[in-house]
């Protein structure tokens, strides 16, 4: 099955002991050679001193996926070795530091061995510099043993330490060290190896925290709140990053606001209350941090308050697993808060979508006047994809929504704070210090009628609430549209996924086609639903529901807010925290569908 | 209903101030509280305090978060925009706005419940980050919607109206403002009009965090004999520090002052605070001795009021992070936007 342009290495390395930078240059160097790699960083909540590995499937089909079985274990962590050696194909490879000599016991895996401790150690004096080189000693020997091009690697390594050009030299000598080792000692290339492709042009590598942080520069963002929480840490870090190189005005003041808050329920007040000052304004967390949101969140939708939420999800319940990745937020940010709320939602499926649902959540926020949650994962958050690269339309005007100036507040004398003059849901708002005599209003989370005053009157409340409703259908219709990806217009059997799940889907597709199954897929990009949700369940008798939750929550959703019949729907469920593959897809689609044939016959 | 309009009818020989407005302009709503209740008293200072700051009401934003205090805000300045929000978190809206917009004034409403615990936290935070507003605690040491349980400012030694004692010690916010670096701290007490009144001008023109604690006693659950923050108590306990005289800017007053007793306090915005001190010893600038006397007081049994604390620095949020001097929310998001031209580059370093 492996070959050429098509394996997994997996690097088990010690965290905190520089291997992330090390692991980085190697997927990177493979994506300049014009290969897709899908690098998986698997950490774990801890500083130091623990296991972590990086697993990088390499296709050159272009299949991102996470793929089981590994077939070349770099095996830097004693701790782990047992188990890491599992994880490896019959007549894979497993390479280790033999510093420290250990018989290994799988005859049918190909050990390699290398003292690269040793080698450290007689090079460097220093003891943190024996231990960063370590890493490059391993890069280098695997670049012998899959054939990567030298020059760019070194290449990688010189634009990685671009600045520091003094740390260059001493990598690139660790480097050739690992490399002229392994191939002194042993027969390179090994049937695993890469050749150079174009596969990677017009692409780019990124993490999803990384792109949504830059998208929420470019939608005008100018007020971010915000309180540290893995996996959404790197999307606030990376907006601050990009505003100070790109909002700074000549006399070096910023034109954004940022403020590390003291809890969650300050970072989206923060929000809050620059969004209902007219600033577009957004914060960034995860599960637990939107459990402590939910209070406000209720407020906002009642009071009709725009923001941007940055949701990286992470594995739940509870604090839950900090450093693995789910979907399983997606009920609990639907409805978030007590009474009836409901709240708009958007599913980015890599980096790019993060970049361009991050811009236009903010457009959406204003037109709807109203929290847009965009959700995220610690997938797309934090691991590098192959995505296309980041595109601004310069043409794009961005959408205020219905706020009045002081010369459309003076003509409009009958103007009401919550009062729907369009049909549409939508209220005219006004921002604090535009009129001296006009549009000021009490913003309150009590009931109110349509002029903002408090009142008592159940039916006035009511009025608004079915106001709300309207504005909801109103989301559904101007929210981005579902992604269809129709093989076969006769096919029964259809796919509804959403988020990080679209390469697993898109090769599990591929797999079950060549098994003679032929699905069409839907992938879902937004909450309310759009019409074509629906329109796709009605041509289709069977409904898979690929998420990463335990509850089918995606499919209680689609029962309830789409009125999908549920026998139609089946769910595949994954919440172990890890990316899904392929195979746990196509096999469970495969097994349900022979299942299904044979009751037909 | 609770929302009781005030008929627009006034007599035409009312007082304007330089921008024609009369104090009729500057008040809201119809208070539903209960009456007597002292936080009317503070809305009615806050009125006076506006009316003679010469202030545009639209360029004022009141804030508050729940409780009767936070209903407050809806009985004055109805030409300004109001925020009500949850409870306790008054502070982060108002960060927020404020980050929004720096060119509005920024008056926060809340009450003792609301500050002194579920909003301890972000109480404290707004005050260490020098944000520029006013905040202003309603301080009648119980809850008053709920009926009227103790609050954590409640004295120990103060029991309730049923005569049930309070098993904890009081949490003072003024010395916790000071302690954590509020610019601008004072303490008055709603039935003194002459003190509050200049105290909430000078507190309104300060530039950083101006922290009011207000003892404002409440008629129906904590106004009885054994209160320590009923009408007579505090009448009766007032320590009196200090009287401020507010100087708006550009405008000199003489007053006639025993020779020594009377200091000057200029504000960055060019207004003056002039100080009358009853105890020639104190120093407001002295953050120890604030502390120390407000102690001192206490554990004599006395509510130590007026100005207790000024740090002349001035330095607000803005200055500290080095935000624009624009309002943010006045720069058209076509300005904040990069365009494509910033995005090649970016691209570039993804490869």
């Amino acid at each position: 099955m492996s070959g050429i342009n098509d394996f997994v290495v997996k690097f088990a390395t010690v965290n905190g002991s520089g291997s992330a930078s090390a692991n980085l240059m190697f997927a990177k160097t493979l994506f300049r050679m014009g290969i897709p790699v899908s690098p998986k960083n698997i950490f774990p909540s801890n500083i130091q001193g623990l296991p972590t590995w990086y697993e990088v499937r390499v296709s050159g089909d272009g299949y991102l996926a996470r793929r089981d079985g590994i077939d070349l274990m770099v095996a830097m962590n004693a701790q782990t070795y047992e188990n890491d050696l599992k994880q490896v194909v019959s007549g894979g490879y497993l390479l280790y530091d033999s510093t420290l000599p250990r018989k290994f016991t799988r005859p049918d895996v190909t050990i390699i061995d290398m003292p690269i401790s040793k080698m450290c150690a007689e090079h460097w004096a220093d003891t943190r510099q024996r231990q960063l080189f370590k890493n490059m000693v391993y890069v280098g020997a695997v670049a012998a043993l899959i054939d990567i091009d030298l020059g760019v690697l070194e290449g990688v390594v010189a634009s990685q330490f671009k600045g520091k050009d003094k740390l260059i030299e001493p990598n690139l000598k660790a480097l050739h060290m690992g490399r002229d080792y392994i191939q002194a000692n042993y027969a390179c290339p090994l049937p695993i190896k890469v050749t150079p492709g174009n596969a990677t042009d017009g692409k780019i590598l990124v993490s999803g925290n990384e792109a949504a942080g830059l998208g929420a520069v470019y939608g005008g963002a100018s007020v971010c709140a915000w309180y540290p929480i893995t996996p959404s840490t790197s999307l606030a870090e990376s907006y601050e990053r990009h505003a100070k190189a790109l909002r700074m005005q000549e006399d070096g003041k910023k034109l954004f606001g940022m403020v590390q808050a003291e809890d969650e329920l300050a970072a989206i007040g923060i929000a809050i209350g620059a969004g209902w000052n007219g600033a577009r304004s957004f914060t960034a967390t995860s599960g637990p941090g939107v459990s402590l949101m939910n209070e406000f969140l209720g407020l906002a939708y009642y009071a009709e308050v725009p923001l941007v939420l940055f949701n990286v999800q992470r594995g739940g319940p509870s604090t839950g697993m900090p450093t693995r990745t789910q979907q399983s937020d997606v009920l609990s940010c639907a409805y978030a808060s007590h009474g009836d709320t409901r709240h708009v939602l958007l599913f980015p499926t890599d980096p790019t979508e993060c970049f361009t649902f991050a811009a236009q959540a903010f457009d959406l926020a204003e037109r709807l006047q109203t929290p847009v949650i965009v959700m995220s994962d610690l997938d797309i958050g934090m691991n590098d994809w192959v995505c296309d690269e980041l595109d601004w339309d310069d043409a794009h005007v961005h959408d205020r929504g219905k706020v009045l100036s002081a010369e459309e507040l003076d003509a409009m004398p009958d103007w009401g704070r919550y009062k729907d003059i369009d049909g549409d849901g939508i209220t005219y708002r006004t921002i604090p210090g535009t009129h001296p005599t006009k549009g000021a209003f009490f913003t309150r989370g009590t009931s109110h009628d349509e002029s903002a005053r408090y009142t008592e009157d159940g039916v006035v409340n009511a009025q608004v609430m079915d106001r709300l409703l309207t504005k909801f259908q109103t989301a559904a219709s101007i929210l981005p549209k579902p992604v269809s990806d129709i093989r076969d217009e006769s096919s029964r059997i259809g796919i509804i996924y959403f988020g990080a799940n679209r390469p697993a889907v898109m090769e599990a597709m591929d797999r079950l086609r060549d098994a003679g199954v032929v699905a069409n897929a839907l992938r879902i990009t937004a909450f309310p639903f759009a019409e074509e949700v629906r329109a796709f369940a009605d041509d289709h008798d069977r409904i898979y529901v690929v998420e990463q939750n335990q509850g089918g929550q995606m499919r209680q959703l689609l029962m309830v807010e789409a009125d999908i019949q549920r026998a139609k729907l089946i769910s595949i469920l994954n919440y172990d925290g890890m990316p899904m593959t392929a195979e746990f897809i196509r096999a469970r689609i495969g097994a349900a569908e022979s299942h299904a044939k044979i009751a037909a016959e | 209903m609770s929302y009781i309009q005030k008929p627009t009818a006034f007599h035409p020989a009312l007082k304007k101030n330089k921008l024609g407005l009369t104090r009729r302009d500057y008040e809201g709503a119809m208070s539903t509280l209960c009456a007597g209740c002292g936080h009317d008293s503070i809305t009615a200072a806050i009125i006076e305090a506006c009316f003679k700051l010469d202030l545009p009401a639209h360029r004022l934003a009141k804030v508050s978060g729940i409780g009767c205090s936070s209903k407050a805000p809806t009985y004055f300045l109805s030409r300004s925009h109001g925020f009500n929000s949850v409870h306790g978190r008054m502070p982060s809206i108002t960060t927020g706005a404020n980050l929004a917009n720096r060119d509005l004034i920024y008056l926060g409403v809340s009450g003792d419940g609301d500050t002194a615990s579920i909003g301890l936290s972000q109480f404290c935070h707004a005050m260490r980050r020098q944000l520029n507003m006013t905040y202003i605690v309603m301080n009648n040491g119980c809850y008053g919607l709920t009926k009227g349980q103790f609050s954590a400012t409640n004295d120990k030694t103060s029991p309730s109206k049923k005569g049930e004692s309070n098993l904890f010690e009081a949490i003072d916010l003024a010395q916790i403002a000071i302690q954590l670096g509020a610019g601008f701290v004072g303490r008055s007490f709603s039935g003194d009009k002459a003190q509050l009144v200049p105290m909430i001008e000078a507190a309104m023109s300060y530039n950083g965090f101006a922290f009011l604690d207000v003892i404002s006693p409440c008629v129906t659950f904590n106004n009885h004999p054994g209160s320590t923050k009923s009408y007579d108590y505090v009448r009766g306990h007032n320590s009196v520090l200090d009287k401020l005289d507010f100087v708006p800017a550009e405008e000199e007053i003489e007053i006639d002052y025993a020779e020594g007793t009377t200091s000057e306090v200029d504000l960055h915005g060019g207004a003056k605070i002039h100080l009358h001190k009853l105890d020639t010893g104190y120093d407001p600038t002295n953050a120890d001795q604030a502390i120390n006397t407000i102690r001192t007081r206490l554990n004599k049994g006395e509510v130590t009021t007026g100005l207790l604390y000024f740090d002349g620095r001035e330095q607000d949020l803005h200055e500290t992070l080095g935000t624009s001097e624009r309002a943010l929310n006045q720069i058209p998001i076509s300005e904040l936007c990069p365009g494509s031209k910033n995005l090649a580059p970016i691209n570039d370093r993804f490869r």
